[in-house]
């Protein structure tokens, strides 16, 4: 080998050739090793759980066919855990992405002091959903928050109990996530509104339409692919919604406040019920799938 | 897979973590969840013990009341072939370890002791399996306990109710003195702890039947929904914020005297302590009415695992320390529970804890000792889970007493299957 790369000059850059054609791969291996045992390999794992007759501990003696999710769709809990599913992931991505639009459509107004709103708004994404859930579970408790404090101010009538309320508590956690997001979602349509080519505005404005026109019938169409971002963003978080609730409610009261998320905790850790709790990871993680797929095929596909 | 699991774990905690292989000494690992001020207080007694007799104690606290944090901890520990040598476990999920064959066995110094004769028959159960102690029970907590402001029940009559209609009577004379008069947090395990209560009142005969021996026609029978009946009326002496309080913010209640009554584990005895509260002036101590002589128990026990000989000898050690009669005292003194074994002399106790003790030597010898549904003595954590989930429903008003029994037939045979 020495030889040859004195001797012949082409054989001196053949090895650094194909170095550089394997160094990508080299560098990506260890990562791509990585998720495809963490990631991929435990999906599969789980799977395999979702089917088994485990308890306490992974056991893969016994096999119980589909009978792990014939349970958990018998199960009362679950089924209040999909309802609330069903309630919150709508009224959170329909709230957070109107109150993120208006927000970023007033921030575009070349309004003076944008650099200190902007942060402000954005600000509560920094902080994690444990925060966020104990701080509201605090400011919506009647005893001591919101209710308590209108009351002491003199408004003896004034009454806000929903978290103590099992038809009503869903609803705080949607109020107390759409506080937490909103901010990030107005992030994501400004930067799509600074993107929007002026020419465009300036020919629509030479025509002569009102501001709200431009807004209705040009802005917010173009915008279309910030739309599904944050459509995207917002549906994944709602579906593993787990230490927000955790923080407000723990499920309760009674089982008013149940996820899917936990449901699989407190079933795969709390009641040793591993295979159920892995049945309804599966079930989760193919609500996911069936969000992020279209939306990875339409992205992909476009570039094409 | 399993195989395959356990050697990747291996492999992985070899390049993790370089342990030295060797010990000189001995030591101990236990895992627990007693980080609270009083509760480690109380185990810090054990440690000194231990530490007295050279073995080191290695700490492996995982916070968080009742142990599913601990638990989940465990389950990495033994999937990777490394369990912590003894563990803090509650009722039916030592029994669930022990099924998995990765338990020890504490004969050796069982024998020796002469436990099998101390040690109510109801705690064997949990702590044996298959004939083999696996398991040092450390005390005997009973939750069939109500805590009464002395104050406000002085001022509803004087006079300890002793049946359910006695207790009706000294609830509504709190309410017209303008107090809250139960004291109570809205947590799913806090529900299923008066429910306990309730149906240990209606019959020990009708709690071994439904929640021992989960039979579904008591499950589902009229004397259930009499025992919902029961909870939807104790509902209505409940303030209206209680959902979610933890339970010692409802024993605060009742000290500060803005509530009546609690009905909760001897555990809630340490917060009135802390108080500077004393039984019998301040507070009074008394069985759920109409429970009187009958005792639902839940006991902290630390399991044994399967750990190398080299570790063998301490682990005994410890087993042997923790059943040691003067630990039981000190230990239980200050945790408020009472001592494990029925030998231990009650005079380092506090009149509640005396009456605890003497309570406990009797329902075992009558037979009238069970094991606590709502605190997994009773059964195992799927049917201990399907129970909160409809108790706490009908509590939170969402099943009537007739629903809510149907329910929990229903419930628990789903969690049984």
């Amino acid at each position: 080998m020495a030889d040859l790369t004195t001797t012949a000059p082409r054989a001196v850059t053949n090895p650094r050739a194909t170095l550089q054609d394997l160094l990508p791969k080299i560098v990506l291996a260890p990562s791509f090793a990585l998720i495809l045992i963490f990631v991929y390999g435990f999906i599969v794992f789980t799977a395999f759980l979702s089917f088994s007759g485990s308890k306490l501990l992974p056991d893969f003696s016994t096999w119980v066919g589909l009978n792990n999710y014939v349970r958990l769709f018998n199960h009362p809990n679950w089924i209040t855990a999909l309802k609330n599913l069903a309630i919150f992931s709508t009224l959170y991505i329909v709230v957070c992405s109107a109150i993120g639009l208006a927000l970023a459509i007033f921030l575009d107004q070349k309004i003076r002091g944008e650099g200190v709103l902007r942060p402000i708004y954005l600000y509560p994404m920094a902080l994690s959903f444990i925060v966020t859930g104990v701080a509201w579970k605090w400011f919506l408790d009647p005893g001591i928050g919101l209710e308590h404090v209108m009351q002491s101010w003199g408004w003896e009538s004034f009454s806000f109990r929903w978290i103590k309320d099992g038809k009503m508590a869903i609803y705080t956690i949607v109020i107390a996530a759409v506080w937490q997001s909103s901010g990030f979602v107005m992030a994501m349509f400004l930067a799509g509104l600074r993107g929007v080519d002026n020419e465009i505005i300036k020919a629509a404005q030479i025509d002569g339409a009102s501001t709200l026109t431009i807004y209705r019938r040009i802005i917010i169409p173009l915008m279309r692919p910030v739309f599904l971002s944050a459509f995207v963003v917002l549906a994944h978080l709602a579906i593993k919604s787990y230490d927000l609730v955790v923080a407000m409610t723990d499920g309760g009261p009674g089982t008013a406040t149940w996820t899917p998320a936990l449901f699989m905790q407190k079933f795969t850790f709390g009641r040793n019920e591993m295979g159920m709790g892995a049945a309804s990871a599966i079930i989760m993680m193919m609500m996911i799938f069936a969000i992020i797929v279209p939306y990875l095929y339409s992205e992909l596909g476009k570039k094409k | 897979m399993r195989k395959f699991l356990m050697s990747t774990a291996a492999i992985a905690t070899l390049f993790a973590a370089p342990v030295p292989l060797a010990f000189a000494d001995e030591s101990v690992e236990v895992l627990h969840w007693w980080t609270s001020g009083g509760e480690a207080a109380a185990l810090d007694v054990l440690k000194k013990n231990l530490e007295g007799q050279g073995v080191t104690w290695k700490d492996m606290p995982v916070a968080g009341g009742g142990g599913e944090a601990a638990m989940t901890a465990l389950r990495a520990r033994v999937t990777a072939g490394d369990p912590p040598t003894a563990v803090q476990a509650l009722g039916f999920d030592i029994t669930d370890w022990a099924k998995q064959g990765v338990v020890g066995d504490l004969g050796e110094v069982a024998d020796k002791e002469g436990w099998d004769k101390v040690v109510p028959a109801a705690l064997q159960n949990f702590a044996k399996y298959d004939g083999k102690w696996i398991a040092a029970p450390v005390n005997v907590h009973s939750t069939n306990w109500v805590w009464i402001n002395k104050k406000a029940l002085d001022a509803a009559g004087g006079k300890a109710p002793e049946t359910w209609d006695e207790l009706i009577v000294v609830l509504d004379k709190m309410k017209a003195n303008g107090i809250s008069p139960l004291g109570h947090g809205g947590q799913a395990w806090q529900d299923a702890t008066i429910f306990d209560a309730v149906v240990l009142s209606l019959g020990t005969d009708f709690y071994k039947q439904s929640m021992i021996d989960l039979d579904p026609a008591a499950l589902g029978g009229d004397k259930m929904v009499e025992a919902f009946d029961r909870m939807a009326k104790l509902k209505t002496y409940v303030d209206q914020d209680f959902s979610g309080r933890d339970w010692n913010l409802a024993s605060a209640m009742v000290i500060e005297g803005k509530a009546g009554m609690q009905m909760m584990g001897d555990w809630a005895k340490g917060e009135f302590l802390k108080a500077g509260q004393k039984p019998g002036t301040d507070f009074v101590c008394i069985r759920f009415p109409g429970t009187q002589g009958a005792v639902t128990f839940n006991s902290d026990m630390f399991m044994m695992f399967k750990v190398g000989d080299d570790k063998k000898a301490a682990q005994m050690k410890m087993a042997s320390d923790i059943e040691d009669p003067g630990f039981q005292s000190s230990f239980n003194v200050v945790k408020g529970s009472v001592p494990a074994r029925t030998d231990v002399p009650d005079t380092a106790f506090d009149d509640c804890g005396k009456k605890g003790i003497k309570d406990l030597a009797e329902a075992s010898t009558s037979g009238k000792l069970f094991g606590s549904m709502a605190h997994g003595y009773a059964a195992p954590a799927a049917v201990k889970n399907a129970l909160y989930d409809v108790v706490t429903r009908n509590f939170n008003g969402e099943l009537d007493s007739k629903a809510a029994a149907a329910a929990l037939a229903e419930a628990i045979a789903a969690a049984k299957g």
